[in-house]
This record gives structure tokens, C-alpha cells and sequence, in this order.
């Protein structure tokens, strides 16, 4: 059986629906996203950066501190913007708004909601991370051209981590489990996936272990991007997130349905 | 005319649990059809199945001549909607509600806001055009949820429970625009514990208990062939009267404190039981499709 073959068009359509409800109260959506990256840069880069007075290897050259956190900071955009959306935002929607049913009783299938919501997912990690792109750019701490290419990058994490949220949410029984995922999954990510830190300083198991999460390939592209690189290392990147993506998308149709078709 | 649903031996299991047991029926194009039975008797469940919502276990169903594990997507586009619970969504203005549904239709946006506005006129919902949907009451967000269903100008309007919980005014408005959508030739399908409402609105019902159809029929047809014209009431029964009754072979039932003798004429049930017993408070009545309901599913609580 062809798991998407009622997949259709349609599923613009419930991207649209969230897409409404997200500019009718942009401004305290857009706000945080902005500000907290700025929280970030001033703390992390500017306080805890001044006591990092060696210069950090990155490929062939040298970086400070602040420049090596910046992208790490968009790359953290990228997984926040569709987990968060993913899980909390369409539970709620499916559990306690109804609106999932209400979608299916019109001639959208439950492949064309699922699937309007990891592209909605996707999006806001594109919006989040182009706002951090944009705040590091102000501080002169991007490239161009190769920053051109990173909200590319962060709509395609955005699929990766959409997907992945989506597959918690279809079998969470509760709105509380999610701490689960977030505990053991996203905060372990948000520390160890070279963002605040180079992967070289870990231990060999402990780079191997980075290697595993998806969070560290979205990072080493958006930081390669960020310092016009582009090396074989990004294609495994890319091939990764793909991977991930595909394999994720698929569980979370199939297990989206067992729990919504009774 | 052709029939619009047709269900043959249509059965709906959750796990063991059978929700739905081999029933059939035929709905035809352009009549109001009920569906009426206790809480759990299965009217919601079978609803779902014909908006393919639900899909079926066994036999078949199909609606406007498609099968409902061919075509879902063909026939939900048909099809109009008004689910038992509120799906609305509270993210939205009232007309901001039904444009955002127009769109799961592929409907165009010009069209979608003027339908919305007539719609909206026509359920009586103008002046909350502009309110999120969580600030207006109940029954406005029943009437919002029939508006919705009509956005596709849909051939078939399942309606599931549409007037629980509304004051008279509002059922009273609902059941107004049931009838001119019936004349617009829309098929109706409604479910509704008020029997009133079905014997009202409904051409033919069925009665469902514990997942089957227990009756089927024109209200008033239901009514003489089941109990009778009339019904006699008499308070405070007797044993000895409850007896006296079944002598005569009289179609009777008892309930705590009422006799209730279902008959064609009454008259004469009357004297000869004031003869008989005396004093009796009595009371002569039409029949109802009530006492059919309660004759044939029980009068125990069904919790
Ligand atoms: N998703 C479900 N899983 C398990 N049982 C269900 C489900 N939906 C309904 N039921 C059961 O099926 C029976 C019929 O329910 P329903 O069709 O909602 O009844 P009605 O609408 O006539 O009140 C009930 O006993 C109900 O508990
Ligand atoms: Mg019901």
C-alpha cells in the first residue's frame, strides 16, 4: 500500500489555516524569536566569551568565541521552531481544539493535515532562524554570500525536526509527556550539537554520539554557510537531514493515522 | 427519485465492542431522515462512517452512489458536516471561521466570503461577524456549526444532535431553516434524542438501540402502528388494576407511578375503569412518538 497516496495539494490548505492564526498575533510571536537570539549573543557571546580568550578552530582558519556561538544560536532556531510547533502547537489543535476533525470532515485526509502541519512546522523554523540569520548579520558576524543559502537550510532542518516532533505528538498520551522528548531529546541537542562548543574538545565517543544527533548537522551546515564553506562533510550533512526526514515522515503518517482513524 | 445513502448489513466494531450492529437502510434524495435512540445507541458512530470520518468494519455503504472506501474524498466534498461536539475553531472571528473552511474545499476566496455573509444572514449570526467564536454563546456557535456545514453548498447535511442544550428560540430557528433547506431539495440526515424535533422535521426515522435499528418508518405511521391514537394515564396504580388491565388484553404499561393504556379509542377505557376502581385520576391524551421511543428502547436510565 502506497502510504501516500492520499496525500494531495489540499494540504496547503491547513499550512494556510496556521499560517493565519500565527499573523493575527505576530507580534508576540515575531518579538521573542527576536529578542531572545540578542539575550543570547549579549550573554553568552559578550560575557562568557570575554573569559575564552583562545580563538577556536573552524576547518582551516580561527574564530572568536562570538563568532563561532553565533550560528550555533541559528541552528538552535531551527530545531526550537518546528519542535515546539510540532508538539504543543499541534496537540493542542488535534486533542483539545478538535480541529483536526473538523479538517477531515471536509475532503481533506489525515495525510493532508498531517503534513500541512510539518510544512507549517517547517516554516516557523524558517521565519526563527531567518530573524537570528538577520540579528547576527546586524552584528557583522555572517558571510555573504553563503548566508544567503542558511534559511534554505532551516526550512529543510525545519522538515527534519517537524517530522521528528510529530512522531512524539502521535503517540503522546498527554500534553505533559512531551517533557519526555524535550529532556532526553531537544536540551542534550541544544548543548552538545557544536553549538555552544567545537565538537573536537569531546572525547571521541562523545563526538560519535554528537554525530548521531540531527541538531549537529543543521549546525555544521548553517556555520559552514555562515563562513562561505562547503565541504563533503556538508553533503553527508544534507544526505542526513534527508534521511532523517524521510524516515521520520513516514513513521509519523503511519502512527498519526492509527491514533486518528477509529 | 433515487436513494442518496444506501447501508446494508453496515456494522462498526471498536476493538470487540460492537457500536454499530448490522443495520440497512435507505435514505432518499431530498427527504429529512432521523436517527433517534438513547445515548450510545450508535447514531454518532454511524454518522461518521457515511462522512468517512469512521471507516466501516462490514458490509457496505454508500453515499451518492460512491462507495464510502472508494471515494472519502469525493464524498466529503458533497457533503456538509455538523459534528455532536464543537469543533469550531477558537483561533478565528465567526466569518473568519467559515472562509478558513471554504479553503479545506478548495473554494474560491471571492465566493467564499460572500457565502459566508449569506450564511451567516441566514442563520441569523450578522451582527457576531466580527467576534472570535469563543465569545459568543452556545447555541450561536450550534447555528455557526450548521452555517459551516453549508459552506459547500453540500447535497447532503448531516446534522448530529444540532439543538441539544439550545433554549426554545434557537431550536425553533434551527428547525425553520432545516425545513427551507429541505425545500432547497437538500437531503437531511438528523440525529436527535427530542422527539418532538423528529416527529416534526423527520419523513421517516429510524430507531437505534444498542447498535441496531429497531424501527423504521413515517412518524405517524410509527405512532398508530405502536401505540395507538391515544394514550389513558392513570395515577397512583394499583396491583390489582395493573391486573384488570391485562384481563381486558389491553395494550398497557406500568411505570412507577403512572398505568398507561395505549389504545385507539378511549372513551370507553375510561368508563369501565371509573366503574371498576372508582375514583381515578385520569388523563386522556394524543400518542407521541415519545411513548414509541420509550415502548421500544425501555424506560430504564441509560446512563
Ligand atoms: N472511538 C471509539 N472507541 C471506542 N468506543 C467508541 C468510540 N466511539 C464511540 N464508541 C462507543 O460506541 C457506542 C456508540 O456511540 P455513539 O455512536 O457516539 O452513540 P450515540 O451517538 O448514539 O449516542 C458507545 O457505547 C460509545 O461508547
Ligand atoms: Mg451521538
Amino acid at each position: 500500500m502506497n502510504p501516500i497516496e492520499n496525500l494531495s495539494l489540499r494540504s496547503i490548505s491547513v499550512w494556510k489555516r496556521n499560517r493565519d492564526v500565527f499573523f493575527r498575533t505576530w507580534k508576540t510571536n515575531f518579538v521573542p524569536s527576536f529578542l531572545e537570539p540578542v539575550l543570547y549573543l549579549l550573554a553568552m557571546g559578550m560575557g562568557f566569551g570575554v573569559l575564552i580568550s583562545e580563538d577556536l578552530r573552524l576547518h582551516d582558519i580561527f574564530v572568536s568565541y562570538i563568532e563561532f556561538l553565533a550560528p550555533g544560536l541559528v541552528a538552535i532556531s531551527i530545531m526550537y521552531g518546528a519542535f515546539f510547533e510540532c508538539t504543543y502547537g499541534s496537540f493542542v489543535r488535534m486533542h483539545y481544539q478538535k480541529t483536526f476533525d473538523a479538517m477531515i470532515a471536509t475532503p481533506l485526509s489525515i495525510e493532508d493535515v498531517i503534513v500541512g502541519e510539518i510544512l507549517w512546522g517547517a516554516t516557523k523554523s524558517f521565519l526563527n532562524a531567518t530573524i537570528v540569520l538577520i540579528v547576527i548579520s546586524l552584528f557583522g558576524l555572517t558571510n555573504l554570500p553563503g548566508l544567503i543559502f542558511v534559511p534554505f537550510i532551516a526550512f529543510l532542518g525545519g522538515l527534519m525536526f517537524a517530522s521528528i516532533a510529530m512522531l512524539f505528538t502521535s503517540i503522546t498520551p498527554n500534553m505533559d509527556s512531551f517533557n519526555w522528548p524535550f529532556f532526553l531529546l531537544i536540551t542534550p541537542m541544544f548543548l552538545f550539537s557544536g553549538t555552544f562548543f567545537p565538537m573536537y574538545v569531546l572525547p571521541e565517543w562523545g563526538q560519535l554520539i554528537a554525530l548521531a544527533l540531527p541538531l549537529t548537522h543543521c549546525s555544521v551546515l548553517v556555520r559552514d554557510l555562515c563562513f562561505n564553506y562547503f565541504d563533503l562533510a556538508d553533503v553527508g550533512a544534507l544526505i542526513y537531514i534527508a534521511m532523517l526526514t524521510v524516515v521520520a515522515f513516514f513513521a509519523s503518517i503511519h502512527l498519526m493515522k492509527k491514533r486518528l482513524i477509529n | 427519485m433515487g436513494s442518496v445513502i444506501v447501508a446494508k448489513d453496515l456494522v462498526k466494531k471498536f476493538d470487540e465492542f460492537v457500536a454499530v450492529d448490522r443495520i440497512a437502510f435507505a435514505i432518499e434524495e431530498g427527504e429529512c431522515f432521523g436517527f433517534l435512540g438513547p445515548n450510545g445507541a450508535g447514531k454518532s458512530t454511524t454518522m461518521k462512517m457515511i462522512h468517512c470520518a469512521s471507516p466501516i468494519t462490514s458490509g457496505q455503504l454508500s453515499v451518492l452512489g460512491m462507495d464510502v472506501k472508494e471515494r472519502p474524498r469525493d464524498i466529503k466534498n458533497l457533503i456538509g458536516v455538523a459534528p455532536q461536539d464543537n469543533n469550531l475553531d477558537p483561533d478565528f472571528t465567526v466569518h473568519k471561521n467559515l472562509t478558513v473552511y471554504a479553503r479545506y474545499f478548495n473554494i474560491d476566496a471571492k465566493v467564499a466570503k460572500k457565502r459566508a455573509d449569506d450564511l451567516l444572514e441566514f442563520m441569523q449570526l450578522t451582527e457576531k461577524r466580527d467576534v472570535n467564536v469563543e465569545n459568543i454563546s452556545g447555541g450561536m456557535k450550534r447555528r455557526l456549526i450548521i452555517a459551516r456545514a453549508l459552506m459547500n453548498e453540500p447535497k447532503v447535511l448531516i446534522l448530529d444532535e444540532p439543538t441539544t442544550g439550545l433554549d426554545p428560540q434557537a431550536r425553533h430557528l434551527i428547525w425553520e431553516r432545516i425545513r427551507e433547506l429541505r425545500r432547497k431539495g437538500v437531503t437531511v440526515l438528523l440525529t436527535t434524542h427530542y422527539m418532538d424535533e423528529a416527529e416534526k422535521l423527520c419523513e421517516r426515522l429510524v430507531i437505534m438501540d444498542k447498535g441496531k435499528i429497531v424501527i423504521e418508518g413515517r412518524p405517524a405511521d410509527l405512532i398508530r402502528d405502536v401505540i395507538g391514537s391515544e394514550v389513558v394515564e392513570m395515577d397512583e396504580p394499583t396491583d390489582e388494576m395493573e391486573a384488570f388491565v391485562r384481563s381486558k388484553g389491553w395494550d398497557h404499561e406500568r411505570t412507577i407511578d403512572r398505568l398507561l393504556i395505549y389504545a385507539a379509542c378511549c372513551d370507553d377505557i375510561v368508563l369501565i375503569m371509573k366503574e371498576r376502581f372508582g375514583l381515578v385520576t385520569t388523563t386522556i391524551r394524543k400518542a407521541t412518538l415519545e411513548d414509541v421511543f420509550l415502548k421500544l428502547t425501555g424506560r430504564k436510565l441509560i446512563e
